[in-house]
C-alpha cells in the first residue's frame, strides 16, 4: 500500500491563493484531487482525515451531493489541457454542457453563456470559436479554454493542477495573468499546485511545501523565500538558477543529495532525514509535527 | 572567434518536413522547422540554444549529428562537412560527437542491462579489446557518473530518472567524444534533481575538456551552463551572445520577452513584464520578413517585407532586427 498523502493538514482562505509546491510523488495532486474526491476508489480510499469544505465534511457525501460541489462550488483545470476535454465536440458545446448541467438554463443560452466565457478569457472571435474542436486550439488556447470551463458556474475555489507546466512561457505568463484577473473578478480563492518556486513566489499569498507525502512547511509567501526553516525548503530554493542575480552567476549550483524516498516503505522518522545535512539521530526516530514558528508560519522539523 | 578556436560552424543549415496529403501520398506543403541557421561553438565552450516549443531548436541539434538529414546548409565539425560524409567517416563521426536526450525513460533500451547500454559505443567502436577491459571501462565510467560499479547488472527500469540520466550521460561519455549536444537534459527532472545533473554536466566538461551544445526552454538554466547563447524563434537563431551580456543586455524584442516571462523565485522582486500576444504563428506558413513581427511590440509596417539579416551589434552580440542593436 503506499501512503501518497500522509496526514496533510492544510487550509485556504476567501479569495487567497494557496501554493502547493513539491516535487514529483511528494502526494500534492494526490491532495488537490482528494479535495474533489476525484481519486478512483478502489484502490484508492480514505484511511483517515476531513475535507471541510465551508464547514461541511465532503468525505461522506455520495456523488450526487459531490456533483452538487464540483463546479459551481469547487472546480479544478489540469496540467495537460488536451486530455480533458472530449475530441469530438465542439468547445463550445462543452462548456455549454457544464453551465446547461449546473444552473439549468437551455442549449442555446448556455451556448451563449460559454461563448461569453470563451471572451472572458481573451480567445478571439469567441463566438465563431466556440464551433471549433479541440484539436484546433494551441496549448495555451485550450488551458484557456479549460479555465473558462472551470470557472463557468463561478466557483468560489479553483484548484489548478500544474497549470502551465505543459506550455512554454510566454504562454505561461499569458495563463498566470489571466488566472490572476479571474480571481480578481469572481473573488475566488486559488490551490495552484506546481514544483516551480518562480511561478509560486509571482502568484501565491501562502504556500504549503510538501515532501514524501508530508507537510514540511507551511508560511506566507515573503517568509517562505525570505526566511524558509526547513532544511528541504531551503535546499529546493537554493537549487533553482536565478537570472535575475549576476553575481551568483558561475557559482556550482546548489543541489540536495540523494532521491525522495519510496512511499511504498517511507523511513521511520523524518523523511528528509537522509538527504538532509542537519540530520541527527533523533530526526530518524519520530516524525516531528508542524509547530509555528512565527504567525502563520509552520515547520516540521526539529531544529 | 578565430578558425582555430572553432570546433563546430553551422551554415545556414535548412530543414524543411514534407507534408504529404491526398490519395496520393502527395507533398503538399512544407514545415520550415530550421530555416538558415548559421552559428559556430569554440572548442571548450558551451553554446546555449533556447527558444519556446517549435522554434527548431531540437531539430537543428540532430540535424548536426545527421540524425535527421539537413535539407540544405554545411555543418563544419574539424575541417569536414558532415552533411557530406558517409560510411566510414560517418562512423568516426559518431565518436566524436553524442546527444544526451531530454527522456531518460525513453532513450534506455529497457531490455539491456545498463553495463550493456554504456558498454554498446565501445564494442561497435571496437574500444575495449577484451571483455575485461570493457567492464573496466564500464565500471569507470559508472563511477564517474557517480553510480555505483554493480549498477551495471541491473535493467533502466530500476532507475529513478536522475540516475537513468546519469546512466545516458556515462553512454554519451563512454567514446571520449569532443562534443555532447545535450537535448534538454535536465527538463524532464526534478528542481533538487536538476542540480545535480547540470554541476555533474559541468565537472565533466572540466576534466574531459568537453563541448556542449545545450538545448533548452528554461532560461535560467541556460544562462547558468553557458558561455555564449542563441536564442531561436521560428527556424531563426534572432540573437547571440555571451550568456552575461545576452541576460543583462538583450536587443531583440523576442529576447526581452522572454527573459521578462521567466517567474523570479523571490516574491519581493517585482519585475516590468512585457507580454506577447497570441501564440507563435504556424511554421507551415511562416510571416514573412521578420518572423516575429505579428508578435513584436516595436514592429514597423517595413518589418513584414525585409527579413533581417544577423549583425554583429557589438563585440560577440549578433541580433537580427531591423530596429534594436
Amino acid at each position: 500500500m503506499v501512503r501518497a498523502v500522509d496526514g496533510v493538514d492544510l487550509h485556504i482562505d476567501r479569495g487567497e491563493t494557496l501554493g502547493v509546491v513539491g516535487e514529483s510523488g511528494c502526494g500534492k495532486t494526490v491532495t488537490a484531487r482528494s479535495v474533489l474526491k476525484l481519486i478512483d476508489m478502489p484502490p484508492g480510499r480514505f484511511e483517515a482525515g476531513q475535507i471541510l469544505w465551508r464547514g461541511r465534511d465532503l468525505i461522506p457525501l455520495d456523488q450526487a451531493e459531490m456533483n452538487r460541489i464540483r463546479a459551481r462550488e469547487i472546480a479544478i483545470v489540469f496540467q495537460e489541457p488536451m486530455t480533458p476535454l472530449n475530441p469530438v465536440y465542439p468547445v463550445g458545446d462543452q462548456i455549454a454542457e457544464v453551465i446547461a448541467l449546473h444552473q439549468g438554463l437551455g442549449r442555446k443560452q448556455a451556448l451563449e453563456g460559454a461563448a461569453e466565457m470563451l471572451r472572458l478569457v481573451n480567445i478571439p472571435n469567441p463566438q465563431r470559436r466556440v464551433h471549433d474542436y479541440p484539436h484546433q486550439f494551441s496549448g495555451g488556447m485550450r488551458q484557456r479554454v479549460m479555465i473558462a470551463m472551470a470557472l463557468s458556474c463561478r466557483p468560489k475555489l479553483l484548484i489548478a493542477d500544474e497549470p502551465t507546466t505543459a506550455l512554454d512561457v510566454t504562454i505561461q505568463a499569458q495563463i498566470l495573468e489571466l488566472m490572476q484577473e479571474m480571481k480578481e473578478r469572481f473573488g475566488m480563492a486559488i490551490m495552484l499546485i506546481t514544483h516551480a518556486m518562480g511561478v509560486v513566489a509571482e502568484t501565491c499569498q501562502r504556500v504549503t511545501v510538501m515532501y514524501a507525502g508530508k507537510v514540511v512547511e507551511e508560511a506566507p509567501v515573503e517568509a517562505l523565500f525570505g526566511d524558509p526553516r526547513h532544511p528541504y525548503t531551503q535546499g529546493l530554493i537554493r537549487s533553482i538558477p536565478r537570472i535575475d542575480r549576476s553575481q551568483a552567476r558561475q557559482a556550482r549550483l546548489e543541489s540536495i543529495p540523494g532521491t525522495v524516498p519510496s512511499l511504498l516503505n517511507p523511513p521511520a522518522g523524518c523523511r528528509f532525514a537522509a538527504r538532509c545535512r542537519h540530520a541527527s539521530d533523533i530526526c530518524t526516530r519520530a516524525m516531528p509535527p508542524l509547530k509555528e514558528v512565527a504567525p502563520g508560519h509552520r515547520v516540521a522539523c526539529v531544529l | 572567434m578565430n578558425a582555430e578556436d572553432k570546433l563546430l560552424s553551422v551554415r545556414d543549415l535548412r530543414k524543411h518536413f514534407a507534408i504529404k496529403g491526398g490519395i496520393l501520398s502527395r507533398t503538399i506543403d512544407k514545415v520550415h522547422a530550421v530555416d538558415g541557421v548559421s552559428f559556430d561553438v569554440g572548442k571548450g565552450e558551451t553554446l546555449g540554444l533556447v527558444g519556446e516549443s517549435g522554434c527548431g531548436k531540437s531539430t537543428t541539434g540532430r540535424c548536426i549529428l545527421r540524425l535527421i538529414e539537413p535539407s540544405s546548409g554545411e555543418v563544419w565539425f574539424q575541417g569536414a562537412d558532415v552533411t557530406r560524409m558517409d560510411g566510414e567517416a560517418l562512423r568516426a563521426l559518431r565518436r566524436d560527437m553524442q546527444i544526451i536526450f531530454q527522456d531518460p525513460y525513453a532513450s534506455l533500451n529497457p531490455r539491456l542491462k545498463v553495463g550493456a547500454i554504456i558498454g554498446e559505443a565501445l564494442t561497435i567502436h571496437k574500444l575495449a579489446p577484451t571483455q575485461r577491459a570493457l567492464e573496466e571501462r564500464v565500471v569507470q565510467l559508472l563511477e564517474r557518473v557517480g553510480l555505483q560499479p554493480d549498477h551495471m547488472h541491473r535493467f533502466p527500469h530500476e532507475f529513478s530518472g536522475g540516475q537513468r540520466q546519469r546512466i545516458g550521460i556515462a553512454r554519451a561519455l563512454a567514446v571520449d567524444p569532443k562534443l555532447i549536444v545535450c537535448d534538454e537534459p535536465v527538463s524532464a527532472l526534478d528542481v533538487s534533481i536538476q542540480a545535480q545533473v547540470v554541476n555533474l554536466l559541468e565537472d565533466l566538461q572540466e576534466e574531459f575538456g568537453l563541448t556542449y551544445l545545450f538545448i533548452a526552454h528554461d532560461l535560467s538554466v541556460v544562462e547558468h551552463i553557458s558561455t555564449r547563447v542563441a536564442v531561436m524563434y521560428l527556424g531563426r537563431v534572432v540573437e547571440i551572445a555571451p550568456s552575461r551580456e545576452l541576460y543583462d543586455n538583450p536587443l531583440h524584442p523576442y529576447t526581452e520577452a522572454l527573459l521578462s516571462a521567466v517567474p523570479i523565485p523571490d516574491p519581493t522582486v517585482k519585475r516590468q513584464r512585457i507580454m506577447l500576444q497570441g501564440d507563435v504563428p504556424n511554421p507551415i506558413r511562416p510571416p514573412p520578413g521578420c518572423h516575429f513581427h505579428t508578435r513584436c511590440p516595436i514592429a514597423r509596417p517595413d518589418c513584414a517585407q525585409r527579413t533581417p539579416e544577423l549583425r554583429e551589434s557589438g563585440p560577440g552580440h549578433w541580433v537580427s532586427c531591423h530596429y534594436r542593436g
